[in-house]
């Protein structure tokens, strides 16, 4: 398909702009003509031409609302189209983040009702709604526990992190300044305890636990692991990613976590987009209050007000308040489905992941036998070993049947890993499509392998070259 | 409302696929000690209509001004129906990260054409698809700026957003940086013999912003030699990307890394955000950079195909050796911004023109009121600094007439106690520019 | 089939050999097995030349799609040179990681370094066992 650069023609315009109605000034004497750009490089095409490409390249591209996407730790469930409406509301769109406070009344209530409602959920004192996305929140959080150590006077520069992690974790921690110590994980699949004793010593500043996990397995030592992380005066960090699979059922603050990021983008479900936007809230016990970023919202009476005279506060994370519009999807999220409603969908969640373990065992590698939450992982293995066909290979013929593969290559303790994430919004009928699916491609494994290994077939490209592109970078076009 | 589509009859069936009697029995693994004996106390559920209602109802607590005078990071320029339309396509906004190339081919070849325009407006090759917003932008550039040059030491122009400054303060003090402010000079531009002397050779980087916080221009030429002198780096940042289309960019200057805000291309104000991180680098940063990169390349019978490239860079591959943690972006504000860039396409220049006619008006009418007065007579982009009697005083009587006015800097910039930063921008007529001067001349 | 493992030079435990040059240098660079597990390399992070490293410092990058590994230094020494060539033609390191894809050239400081370093022999049985570190 051509780029949009490749339809341009000399001339041709989209937008207009509005007649100037003020007396025009000479730029070259206002503002000097060595200051002044000469053109715009740009495209000229019509609209016509926009809407066509712009609807062209989107019917290359696969949504949820195309087909079941299970991608594992990112939560791809439905999007309800409520909140797509409630967001494009004037009074949501149309203010100005330094517009008067009395103007922003609405605003303002909806982000401390939201905040209210997650600590509510997530068993917290208070929570940030600044950060503009999980890796932005883990990074306040890490940055809140580095504050926090600093004020006690304390001296802790490592950071326990689990095997299972995701690479923002060690990411974050780094970016801190943290020496990053990988803890094993057990035979069971939760952290190895003794690992975790022998690792937390006083320099340590805490541990930073997925729960459940990037296996898809609750941390049932939990109390153990808070237990230890606490004994030496260190503090538990719950990154939140897999939230979907215990709304109602336990709080991460009951059972000893200090502090935890969410994902409004993920389990409340405001859209993926893409890649974005998200929108990462941290959420603190009463100890590290003190420390959350500015501003922050007060409420005097029935008015709301912003505030930064926080004097321990680790400072600003992003410019203005956060992604208040994916705020205010998720507020709307949480207001149709209240709380049984979430427990609900914790529970659809479980169930869905654990359908799928239960039809697929017989055909792939199951890496821990445990009841998984919202996410079962797989292991390749059986076919890479046995037939020489990879995990990646089986995810490209996945695409084949029409379906978004799931996570691949990803935990990292995993060979071959296979990390599929259904989410409850998904119908038994899809479930057992895919499942139909996956088996029928272990059996080309077995009988045809060849096949697999030259997938895709179907779809709009065929397999790509990313080592061309990673060898000699295309990344900007020239004509 | 309930997302869920299971029958009883579904229940059951999985239930017993699965082996076990209940759905409780799969939360096993939660220890009896932590689980919730009652739900959580939130408000009940609402079916669509009542939560509509309900939002448009809270939506209606806010008071949509009638014109808003302000810049200060975000503005207020027309949307086209488009930029809407565009991105309400499901097949872009319910979608992920574009791992699986072969079927996100529309999101990839979108930013790479993204990232083509942004480099063609920064002048600057290199262009990732998007970060946070621009403050952040400009703090990963600090951090990119001390990994690559192994310096510890920051300089950062007192003209730069406040809370830019803010936020860039915060991921220094994680990193164990020292950053130092440099002030502006009399004509309210960075001050380049203090500049001269702060420098030195444990300097990472020296960050401005041009237009600066005050609206003024800033004079690269002055800037940029100096900063090479020392091996530092040059970030500079923008606000209102629309300057882009007008003046000539800090990458044609000499800049390493132009970042900045895109919220003015296509984005609507949304009290603060979503907004884009635009970030563009030299070539020699390449494969240090933030952020997602989308790659050309061909498919297996050479037809042109696009994936997400220099993954190596990434958190997810390179863990804690990452220069950055960042994962989700703003893909959707960046596509956003490629339709609005696509729809004026040269006319951006033209919109950057009329935004200056609007400005200068304003504050002309403005500046000729008693009591008001310029105390920056350097060229100015959309935005400008004016003095007045009293700042606050004038933007109660603005906003009792339903109008955004400026932002005061007494909090930020105490020695300059009444100035006023203004915005003109493509939104405001010619009459609603007299009505809000008219405004501030009952005061006078 | 991965090429075997000359008998003319030293390997380590992370996959690297070094060939002593008789001059005081040694050359370095990536066994054939570890271009095999590593698949299609992009990129080479090359040092700068004057850099001091001990025994098993990392001394450079290599890069392929979907990982970034360390390559550490075999001895302490300086960077006397390094192989530009990759810059724009990293493939040499799979196509011939024994010979035209070198690394760099260290000046040695304490050439009994290179005595604790695997023989050929014991390396090929490293290799055979599995149990080397996968990168």
């Amino acid at each position: 398909m051509d780029l949009i650069f490749e339809k341009s023609r000399p001339g041709r315009r989209a937008s207009e702009i509005p007649d100037n109605d003020v007396p025009p000034v000479s730029l070259n004497e206002a503002i000097g003509e060595g200051f002044l750009r000469e053109d715009v490089d740009l495209p000229e095409v019509s609209e016509l031409d926009l809407v066509r490409h712009y609807t062209a390249l989107s019917r290359r591209n696969f949504g949820v609302d195309l087909g079941f996407y299970p991608l594992g730790s990112c939560t791809m469930k439905y999007n309800p189209k409520i909140t797509e409406e409630v967001a494009k509301l004037p009074g949501f769109t149309g203010l100005h983040p330094y517009a008067p406070e009395t103007f922003c009344q609405g605003n303002l209530a909806l982000m401390d009702e939201l905040r209210s409602m997650l600590c509510e959920l997530f068993g917290m004192a208070d929570f940030a709604l600044q950060p503009s996305a999980g890796a932005q929140g883990e990074l306040t959080g890490i940055m809140i526990c580095r504050k926090y150590f600093e004020k006690k006077g304390e001296k802790r520069n490592r950071l326990l992190i689990p095997d299972t992690a995701h690479g923002t974790n060690p990411a974050s921690g780094a970016l801190c300044g943290f020496e990053t110590v990988t803890i094993p994980s057990g035979s069971d699949g939760g952290v190895d305890l003794n690992a975790l004793e022998s690792a937390m010593a006083e320099d340590a500043a805490g541990l930073m636990l997925t729960n459940p996990n990037t296996l898809g397995l609750f941390e049932n030592n939990i109390v153990d692991v808070a237990r230890i992380v606490h004994r030496r005066g260190g503090l538990l960090y719950c990154d939140g990613a897999n939230a979907n699979a215990f709304l109602g059922r336990t709080r991460p603050g009951d059972t000893g976590f200090d502090l935890i990021q969410i994902n409004l983008h993920k389990t409340f479900s405001s859209p993926h987009g893409g890649g974005g936007p998200g929108s990462g809230p941290i959420g603190v016990g009463a100890k590290l209050t003190p420390f959350l970023p500015v501003p922050r919202i007060v409420r005097d009476d029935n008015r709301y007000t912003l505030r930064e005279d926080y004097p321990d506060t680790i400072g600003r994370m992003k410019a203005f308040h956060g992604n208040f519009n994916v705020m205010v999807k998720a507020y709307t999220y949480l207001r149709l489905l209240g709380a049984a409603g979430l427990k609900q969908t914790s529970d659809m969640a479980v169930l869905n992941a654990n359908y799928i373990k239960a039809r697929l065992t017989p055909y792939y590698d199951l890496p821990y036998e445990r009841t998984c939450m919202h996410e079962c992982v797989f292991s390749g293995s059986r076919q890479a070993k046995g037939h020489g066909v990879h995990t990646l290979n089986i995810a490209k013929r996945i695409l084949d049947y029409g379906f978004h593969p799931p996570t691949i290559y990803f935990p990292l303790i995993v060979p071959e890993a296979i990390m599929i994430e259904p989410t409850e919004t998904e119908s038994k009928e899809t479930l057992d499509a895919f499942c139909d699916a996956m088996i029928a491609i272990a059996k080309e494994v077995r009988e045809n392998p060849g096949l697999v290994r030259g997938a895709p077939y179907t779809t709009a490209v065929k397999r790509l070259d990313d080592v061309l592109a990673a060898r000699k970078p295309n990344i900007c076009w020239s004509e | 409302m309930i997302y869920t589509p299971h029958t009883s009859g579904d229940t059951a069936d999985m239930l017993k696929t699965i082996g076990v009697a209940s759905v409780d029995d799969l939360f096993q693994d939660i220890p009896e000690t932590c689980r919730l004996s009652e739900l959580p106390d939130l408000p009940r559920a609402l079916s669509e209509q009542e939560a509509w209602r309900y939002m448009l109802d809270l939506s209606g607590q806010n008071t949509v001004p009638t014109m808003t005078l302000m810049g200060a990071g975000a503005y207020h320029h027309y949307i086209p129906a488009v930029v809407g339309h565009i991105i309400g396509r499901a097949e872009f906004y319910t979608a992920y990260t574009p791992y699986q190339a072969e079927i996100s081919q529309g999101i990839l070849q979108a930013i790479y054409e993204y990232q083509t325009m942004i480099a063609r407006l920064t002048g600057l090759p290199v262009s990732n698809a998007s970060m946070y917003d621009g403050a952040s932008a400009m703090a990963e550039g600090v951090v990119l700026a001390g990994k690559t040059t192994n310096r510890d030491n920051i300089l950062i122009s007192r003209t730069v957003h406040p809370e830019y400054r803010q936020v860039v303060a915060t991921y220094c003090a994680a990193n164990d940086y020292t950053l130092v402010e440099i002030p502006y000079d009399v004509s309210g531009r960075v001050d380049t013999h203090a500049l001269t002397d702060t420098i030195d050779e444990r300097t990472a980087a020296v960050c401005v912003q041009s237009p600066n916080f005050f609206g003024i221009i800033e004079d690269f030429q002055a800037i940029e030699p100096v900063t090479h002198s020392t091996g530092a780096l040059l970030i500079a940042a923008f606000t209102d990307a629309t300057s882009l289309g007008l003046l000539k960019p800090a990458g044609a200057w000499g800049a390493d890394i132009v970042c900045g805000e895109g919220q003015s291309f296509g984005n609507p104000l949304n009290y603060g955000g979503p907004y884009l991180g635009i970030f563009a680098a030299s070539g020699k940063l390449l494969r240090k950079i933030p952020g997602r990169l989308s790659g050309m390349t061909v498919d297996q019978d050479g037809n042109r195909g696009f994936v997400l490239t220099l993954q190596g860079r990434e958190q997810h591959i390179r863990r804690e050796k990452a220069t950055s943690n960042i994962c989700t972006n703003e893909a959707l504000c960046a596509l956003a911004a490629s339709v609005y860039l696509v729809s004026l396409g040269k006319n951006l220049k033209k919109l950057s023109e009329l935004n200056v006619y609007k400005a200068m008006y304003l504050k002309g009418r403005l500046a000729a009121l008693p009591g008001w007065e310029t105390p920056f007579p350097s060229p100015c982009y959309n935005e400008f600094v004016l003095n007045c009697r009293d700042p606050d005083q004038v933007n109660t009587a603005w906003r009792e007439a339903g109008i955004i006015g400026g932002y005061a800097l007494a909090h930020d910039y105490p020695e300059l106690p009444n100035g006023l930063v203004l915005c003109g921008t493509e939104m405001l007529s010619k009459k609603d520019i007299d009505q809000a001067v008219g405004i501030a001349a009952q005061l006078s | 089939m991965t090429k075997s493992n000359p008998d003319d030079r030293r390997y380590t435990k992370e996959h690297e050999w070094a060939l002593d040059n008789g001059d005081g240098t040694i050359t370095m660079g990536i066994t054939d097995h570890a271009q095999h597990l590593l698949t299609d390399i992009v990129y080479v992070e090359l040092p700068d030349v004057g850099k001091k490293v001990k025994q098993m410092d990392p001394v450079a990058v290599i890069e392929s799609v979907k990982s970034v590994s360390d390559i550490y230094s075999p001895v302490s020494g300086e960077v006397a040179a390094v192989n530009d060539v990759l810059q724009d033609k990293p493939e040499l390191v799979n196509e011939d990681a024994f010979g035209v894809g070198w690394i760099v050239k260290i000046t040695m400081s304490d050439p009994a370094e290179l005595d604790s370093l695997m023989n050929a022999a014991a390396y090929t049985a490293l290799t055979a066992t599995g149990k080397d570190a996968d990168h």
